[in-house]
């Protein structure tokens, strides 16, 4: 959260107390948000809660009717220049493109109109993993495919802002990779990003900070690390052969722990994160232990948390189910991000 | 100027593509050959017929046909790549919508023109043969003036097709609007003109005038003024009292074509997306 004190010149987006009414519905309220040179920013939250609304404002393809905003130093309503628009890549959630025409020449004319050389179009690509069908129409394409196209045409003009719409729905899980690949190599670059996303797992790597919207109002901003610092969701740890009261051992050492039981017989516990080392201390010590896992609270859980009703006490009973989807998907999409460990010499004490 | 030619060649590459072009040019090329060939089967006979009244036919084509095929072409040149979501993206472009909706109707009026151009232009070689040489020159004027304003009027009902596209939510309702349009311009006008003529028994003099406001009428007067007067039916009875002069005629077509191209543009650049 200290990044966003920074002063005006490193900021490449701006929004100033930024409302959006439209036809008596407010698609945003007091949005107040500055993101920086080569950050990456998640824009998260379900249908409707205003990622696209957000998106369309930094386009300028939309007027705040409350507060300002500002896009690499510009209002982006009012930026008539092309050099703005030259410095913008944008992948809309949904485009089918032209489908009568080949994806080499519906990228070559999208330069065109971008003003940028069309050699730029063949290396951009192979980039995007498309150089072996370039020249076959996009009616036989895939949608993983043209949204690959989608990447790549926003790609054109080494833009300095990149806004993402969902640029992984769609995709399978090698594709995925390969644009959270690329999203890393742009931000190395410098390049600015702002993506959208309501696939959670995937996004936890690449972004810098994260934005939860509901309902057009910020929910969230920040940092992973410090917005679970913040929400005090619970460390994860599942084990076989653990005995049941385990719980209520660790609670006897002062340890608050919930537990219940996971599928294939294992317990599975979560901790406050400021008790998950002595607690996994605790754990590592029985005897009959076959397996462990500790995993940090996902975003999953985050946007859980966030989303719910407030009021609601963290750490009260019904979280423990929904930790407990948001972590089976976290587990079979994200292996990135556990840490398992082994019981050491088979558990001699 | 580079951006409008790009978008245009895309256009016509697309109208190449949906074999639109060819479509187009077959078509009228057919119709056209049919009525030059056996325009006299109306009266009994068969073989050409002359100059006047195969004009006269292939005018009657025209208005028929060419706007329906126009707004056919055009109807969903907004609304579609609104639904495709190409719209959004590229009004993240560097450039104006003006430009992109000049340039694309650029594109869709060169397949509409060539089409209409090529359709005809078989007719023509057709009624060449059949004329005597010394008719020659008016046989090529007649047809000129035919083509230029087939074009002209596909020109008016494309540009009317863009204006139904800025405006329209939808796909559907773009074509059922576009075939209202085609319905009330062709059909419904003629018809209440000719009730008004029926029905307004004195000082109907500024009747005729009414003409003008249709464009398929104003296309149709133009051909008329074409023909030499001695073929004048019953339509060309109800002509005679306007102007006759080609040129005003014509200019009033371009009219037709720049008035809804305007208010398209117009509505496009205020079109939420």
């Amino acid at each position: 959260m200290t990044r966003a004190t920074t002063c005006a010149t490193t900021s490449a987006i701006v929004f100033d107390d930024v409302s959006l009414k439209h036809g008596g519905v407010t698609r945003l309220s007091h949005l107040s948000l500055e993101v920086n040179r080569g950050e990456v920013l998640g824009l998260l939250g379900h249908n409707g809660a205003g990622k696209t609304t957000s998106m369309k404002l930094m386009l300028g393809l939309l007027s705040p009717t409350q507060g300002s905003l500002s896009v690499l130093g510009q209002r982006p309503d009012r930026a008539g220049d092309r050099a703005f628009r030259q410095h913008l890549g944008y992948l809309p959630e949904n485009v089918r493109f032209y489908p009568n025409l080949s994806g080499r020449e519906t990228l070559t004319y999208l330069a065109r109109l971008k003003g940028r050389p069309t050699a730029e179009v063949d290396e951009l690509l192979v980039q995007v993993g498309l150089g072996g069908a370039a020249d076959r129409r996009l009616a036989t394409w895939s949608k993983g495919m043209r949204q690959r196209l989608g990447l790549a045409q926003a790609l054109l003009g080494e833009p300095r802002l990149l806004l993402l719409d969902e640029p992984t729905s769609g995709l399978d899980p090698a594709a995925t990779e390969a644009v959270y690949a690329t999203i890393g190599m742009l931000k190395a670059r410098g390049v600015t990003v702002v993506l959208s996303s309501h696939l959670l797992p995937g996004v936890e790597p690449v972004i810098d900070r994260a934005l939860i919207l509901g309902e057009g109002k910020c929910l969230a901003l920040g940092d992973l690390a410090s917005l679970r610092e913040r929400f005090a969701l619970p460390y994860v740890i599942e084990m076989r052969g653990a005995p049941q009261d385990l719980a209520l051992r660790l609670i006897r050492e002062g340890i608050p722990a919930r537990s219940s039981l996971a599928d294939g017989g294992r317990l599975r516990l979560e901790v406050a994160p400021e008790h998950r080392m002595n607690a996994l201390r605790l754990c590592t010590a029985f005897q009959g232990l076959k397996d462990l896992e500790i995993r940090p609270p996902s975003l999953e859980a985050l946007y859980r948390r966030v989303q719910a009703p407030s009021g609601r006490d963290p750490g009260n009973g019904n979280e423990g189910s929904s930790e407990s989807d948001a972590s089976d998907r976290y587990q079979v999409i994200d292996e990135s991000d556990h840490t398992t460990v082994s019981p050491s010499a088979e558990d001699t004490p | 100027m580079r951006l409008l030619l790009t978008i245009a060649h895309k256009e016509f590459r697309d109208g190449l593509r949906h074999r639109w072009v060819l479509g187009i040019a077959v078509l009228l090329g057919v119709l056209a050959l049919g009525i030059a060939a056996f325009g006299a089967a109306a009266s009994g006979g068969t073989g050409f017929t002359g100059l006047s009244t195969t004009l006269i036919s292939l005018s009657t084509l025209s208005m028929l046909l060419i706007p329906l095929i126009a707004l056919m072409l055009a109807y969903d040149a907004i609304v579609g790549e609104d639904e495709g979501g190409t719209l959004l993206l590229l009004a993240t472009y560097p450039m104006s919508r003006r430009t992109w909706l000049l340039g694309k109707f650029m594109g869709h009026a060169w397949v509409l023109g060539l089409a209409t151009l090529c359709g005809f232009a078989v007719a023509g070689v057709v009624i060449a043969f059949a004329t005597p040489e010394a008719a020659l020159a008016e046989v090529a004027a007649g047809l000129t003036t035919l083509i230029v304003s087939s074009v002209l009027l596909g020109w008016s009902f494309l540009a009317l097709a863009y204006w139904i596209s800025a405006r329209a939510g939808s796909k559907q309702a773009a074509a059922s609007q576009a075939l209202i349009t085609w319905f009330v311009f062709v059909l419904v006008l003629d018809l209440a003109l000719l009730a008004l003529l029926v029905g307004v028994r004195q000082g109907g003099a500024w009747l005729p005038w009414l003409m003008l406001a249709n464009p398929a009428e104003c296309f149709r007067l133009l051909v008329l003024s074409a023909v030499e007067p001695h073929q004048a039916s019953a339509i060309t009875a109800l002509a005679s009292a306007t102007p006759r002069s080609s040129l005003l005629l014509a200019l009033l077509q371009v009219v037709w074509v720049l008035l809804p191209l305007g208010l398209a543009i117009r509505r496009f650049e205020h079109r939420a997306l």
